[in-house]
């Protein structure tokens, strides 16, 4: 097996690669099934027949679309300028904070509050991606600090439920008071499906490729991300492009905080349960997508499928919690492998002359 | 190995060392070989001449296995053989030093040269030894505890060429080596070529300084187009006879900047400027001159004495101490800023500041102007006018290129350096910092550089020609300075100068200069 470079890998090429990645994923995915005594066959059955089956289960991945869509939109062009935000769960989370405690607290003519609630979020989430943007100013790598300011937000929510926000109708449990009725966001009857969000999520998608395409700033953010020496040359200034990226992203990612608290909880309740992990997964949104912010409107609702299947999983056939962790590892290290067949045309068989042996 | 080569050497009936036969390799919208064949013997130096775009780097790409032909073969020693990886080409014994230098930019220069060829836990430290025996040996200066990043580009470029020289290469490729080197840097590489044809290895040299040519090849062949048009010996070949070849029609080689009467109005006036460098050592020690409108002032010297700080200084790349007035007002702000107020900027390297390789020729013609009107409404671009303004840049300095929409990496060097010419010059800038401009061009785009550049000067803009081309120096400037350790000699004007006296300077000939000064001079 031998990698030839390409000189211009296309977009057909990265497309069927990538879902190549995700077809080798899944057989994996299959293998392991296997040593863990399930058949593969009833897994997928049972999640594909889980989610696209019925009303409920599309409703189930509907809901998880939302917040991968928001997020992984705005790390798409986060990626893009090579600012690799990998705490969008952190962002999410001060988004939902900022969303509650205006729901709670600030005392508005009722039909100003949700769209306080959402400006607000974006400016937790954003605020909270400001802080690794000034930190990369100093030096500081975002990947780290992005990933440990997640840590810090869990504490944050942990503590504002346990303790001054603590709900005064909430005996033992830790979760603030709900909010006034004009503070729930409209969903399809019957579901958890806020579509207001959704909607906000589809034209963020669609703005966002715009800005990347066709927006000054979006050429800017190229110029930062595919060569950081021209950038200076031409007198731009990579800290505030990565900080605006970082504000961008962290806002995107603070609106599906509120829309969760707004749309779902109607309160603010403990981090996990506020986000199943959509700020890791949207990583793989975004990833799947290729930087493209408009493509998650397609690879949103896929890996919302494998979070509602991987939940069926857990229900259906008792499997162990962290299933979908799996899935989503290994789609993740699929997707990283498949770079090089993306850049690479590989031919298989000899034709080397004889006594050389093993290369590359 | 030592076998074959001294066979080749006494028959003479044996196979030439290196063989192509058909070789075809098309691109999209180009073919940019078209049935080409070839043959270097051993010991032999072969020159592959060429307009910009011709097809030479993707020759070399085959044969070096970086791109497969498309049809065609490759012979060694009469054995057809199929280079898949460059990996292999060096197993086989084909060696390239590249145009554009490939080197981890974070490592040290022995780290690099440990790269795929030593072993162990620390590959580098044998190296560092095997460095300085060659370089000592052909006088190729390079310290292997650098780091590439620090390096000038003439630097990694000799760092590829002990690279090469490391692996043992029996046929070596040289892309256009002599492109940043000083006249002495490439006269020891001419010295290093002579060793290594005695030792009967076949050389491919490509260039477009025919001198070097006519010094150090001996037989030429000719691209054109990607088709073979030619190919002769080089004794008692002219240059004008090598460019009829490549270009099709005679080229004049005299001096192009007649000295005409100057105003004597100052243009861009440099008051004891002062600046750091990259290892925090002073860089510039109190330059001071003045260029002024209309004028060519050209700056000498070896790669590391200033110049890049210099300019970058002067584009607003670079922090600096001293005073700087252009057209009587203080020069400030940031590269935009400084474009804006009539500063274009020509870099040194321009693959990785002057074009964003992975953006298209459009985009990359946009560089500078892509948020300001006409190519930009409020926050919006306007494509279609990017575009239009690229169609007609790329007319205008005949850019060849597939088409507009191509990325950028695709070019070739000497269209890539078109592209850059097009967008700097774009508007009516009052000061080209131009830094190796015709580095890597043909003879038809170096001439066309060298009359913009001379046009604008007629215009009043004034020109801080820095190159390392002394021909080019002596053929444009009116007044040449020399930069040696941070500080600059003269200006003199070009009447008062020589090829060699220039060249002494460069090398520090002066009462109070210490060459390579680095630590503990200034306090
Ligand atoms: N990977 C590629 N994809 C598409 N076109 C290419 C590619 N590489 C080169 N070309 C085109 O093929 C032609 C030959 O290019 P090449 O780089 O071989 O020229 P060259 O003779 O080395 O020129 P120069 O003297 O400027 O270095 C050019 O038109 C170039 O644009
Ligand atoms: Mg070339």
């Amino acid at each position: 097996m031998r990698f030839t470079a390409l000189s211009a890998p296309s977009a057909a090429r990265a497309a069927w690669v990538t879902l190549a990645a995700v077809v080798v994923a899944l057989l994996l995915c299959a293998l392991i099934f296997v040593f863990y005594g399930v058949s593969p066959g009833t897994v997928y059955g049972t999640m594909l027949r889980g989610t696209l089956g019925d009303s409920t289960g599309l409703a189930e991945v509907a809901r998880r679309t939302i917040p991968l869509l928001l997020i992984g939109s705005g790390l798409a062009l986060a990626f893009r300028a090579q600012f690799f935000n990998i705490g969008a769960e952190g962002q999410l989370l001060l988004g939902a904070v900022f969303a509650a405690g205006t729901g709670l607290f600030v005392p508005l003519p009722g039909p100003l509050l949700l769209p306080a609630m959402f400006i607000m979020g974006a400016v937790g989430g954003g605020l909270w991606a400001g802080i690794a943007a000034w930190l990369r100013r100093l030096n500081v790598n975002e990947i780290l600090s992005t990933l440990m300011l997640n840590y810090i937000a869990v504490a944050v929510v942990t503590y504002l439920i346990a303790g001054p926000w603590k709900g005064k109708e909430v005996r033992g449990y830790i979760y603030t008071d709900l909010f006034p009725e004009n503070g729930f966001l409209a969903v399809i009857p019957g579901t958890q499906v806020h579509w207001p969000t959704l909607v906000l999520g589809v034209a963020g998608a669609l703005a966002l490729q715009w800005v990347l395409s066709r927006s000054t700033f979006g050429y800017a953010l190229r110029v930062v991300g595919e060569n950081p020496g021209a950038a200076r040359y031409v007198g731009l200034s990579a800290g505030r492009v990565a900080t605006t990226v970082a504000l961008i992203t962290g806002g995107m990612a603070g609106l599906a905080g509120a829309g969760e608290v707004a749309g779902i909880h109607h309160r603010l309740l403990e981090a996990g349960q506020l986000s199943l992990g959509y700020g890791f997964t949207a990583v793989i949104v975004a990833w799947l997508a290729r930087g493209n912010p408009a493509l998650c409107l397609i690879t949103a609702p896929v890996m919302a499928i494998i979070l509602a299947g991987g939940d069926l999983l857990k229900i259906d056939l008792n499997m162990p919690f962290r299933v979908v962790d799996v899935f989503s590892g290994v789609i993740l290290l699929c997707l990283i492998s498949s770079e090089v067949f993306i850049r690479n045309r590989v031919t298989w068989g000899t034709g080397r002359p004889a006594g050389s042996k093993a290369n590359g | 190995m030592t076998q074959s080569v001294t066979q080749t050497k006494q028959t003479n009936s044996s196979p030439p060392a290196l063989r192509l036969r058909g070789i075809t390799k098309r691109f999209p919208g180009v073919v940019a070989n078209d049935n080409v064949d070839l043959t270097v013997d051993a010991g032999e130096v072969l020159a592959l001449l060429g307009e910009n775009g011709a097809g030479k780097s993707t020759l070399i790409s085959i044969l070096y296995g970086l791109y497969q032909p498309d049809e065609g073969t490759v012979e060694l020693r009469g054995q057809p053989v199929r280079v898949t990886s460059p990996a292999q080409a060096l197993k086989l014994g084909i060696g390239l030093v590249p145009q554009h230098p490939l080197l981890v930019a974070r490592h040290t220069v022995a780290e690099n040269l440990a790269l795929g060829g030593g072993s162990g836990l620390f590959p580098a430290r044998g190296v560092a030894g095997r460095v300085r025996e060659l370089s000592g040996k052909y006088g190729l200066e390079v310290n292997p505890q650098a780091r590439v990043s620090d390096l000038s580009p003439g630097e990694k470029q000799r760092v590829e060429i002990v690279r090469a020289l490391m692996r043992g290469a029996q046929v070596l490729i040289l892309d256009e080596p002599t492109s940043v080197l000083t006249p002495q840097e490439a006269d020891a590489l001419f010295r290093v070529m002579r060793e290594l044809k005695a030792d009967g290895r076949s050389l491919i040299f490509i260039s477009h300084k025919l001198d070097e040519v006519l010094a150090v090849a001996d037989r030429v062949t000719v691209l054109r187009r990607g088709k073979v048009v030619g190919g002769r010996d080089t004794a008692g070949a002219t240059r004008e006879d090598l460019a009829e070849m490549m270009v099709g029609r005679s080229v004049d080689f005299t001096r192009k900047r007649l000295a005409a009467a100057r105003p004597e109005t100052p243009l861009l006036t440099v008051r004891n400027l002062t600046a750091l460098g990259a290892r925090g050592l002073p860089a510039l020690r109190g330059v001071s001159f003045e260029l002024r409108q209309g004028e060519v002032l050209g700056v000498a010297g070896i790669a590391g004495n200033g110049q890049s700080e210099l300019v970058e200084v002067l584009a607003g790349l670079h922090a600096s101490g001293g005073e700087v007035t252009l057209a009587g007002q203080p020069l400030t702000g940031n590269a935009d800023e400084r474009f804006r107020g009539g500063v274009a900027h020509i870099p040194e390297d321009r693959i990785h500041s002057g074009t964003v390789p992975t953006m298209t020729v459009a985009e990359n013609l946009a560089l500078r102007d892509y948020a300001r009107a006409p190519l930009a409404r409020g926050l919006a671009r306007d494509l279609a006018a990017t575009d239009a303004r690229a169609r007609q840049d790329v007319e205008a300095y005949a850019v060849a290129t597939p088409g507009i929409h191509t990325p950028s990496r695709l070019l070739s060097g000497g269209n890539i350096q078109k592209l850059i010419l097009a967008r700097e010059l774009n508007g009516s800038p009052k000061l080209i910092l131009a830094v190796h401009p015709t580095y890597g061009l043909d003879i038809g785009a170096t001439d066309q550089v060298h009359r913009v550049l001379l046009e604008r000067t007629e215009g009043g803009a004034g020109v801080l020609l820095v190159s390392e081309d002394l021909d080019e120096l002596l053929s444009l400037s009116d007044r040449i300075g020399v930069m040696v350790g941070g500080e600059l000699r003269g200006p003199f004007p070009v009447a008062e100068v020589t090829r060699e006296s220039l060249g002494m300077m460069m090398g520090g000939a002066h009462p109070t200069v210490i060459p390579g000064a680095d630590q503990g001079v200034i306090a």
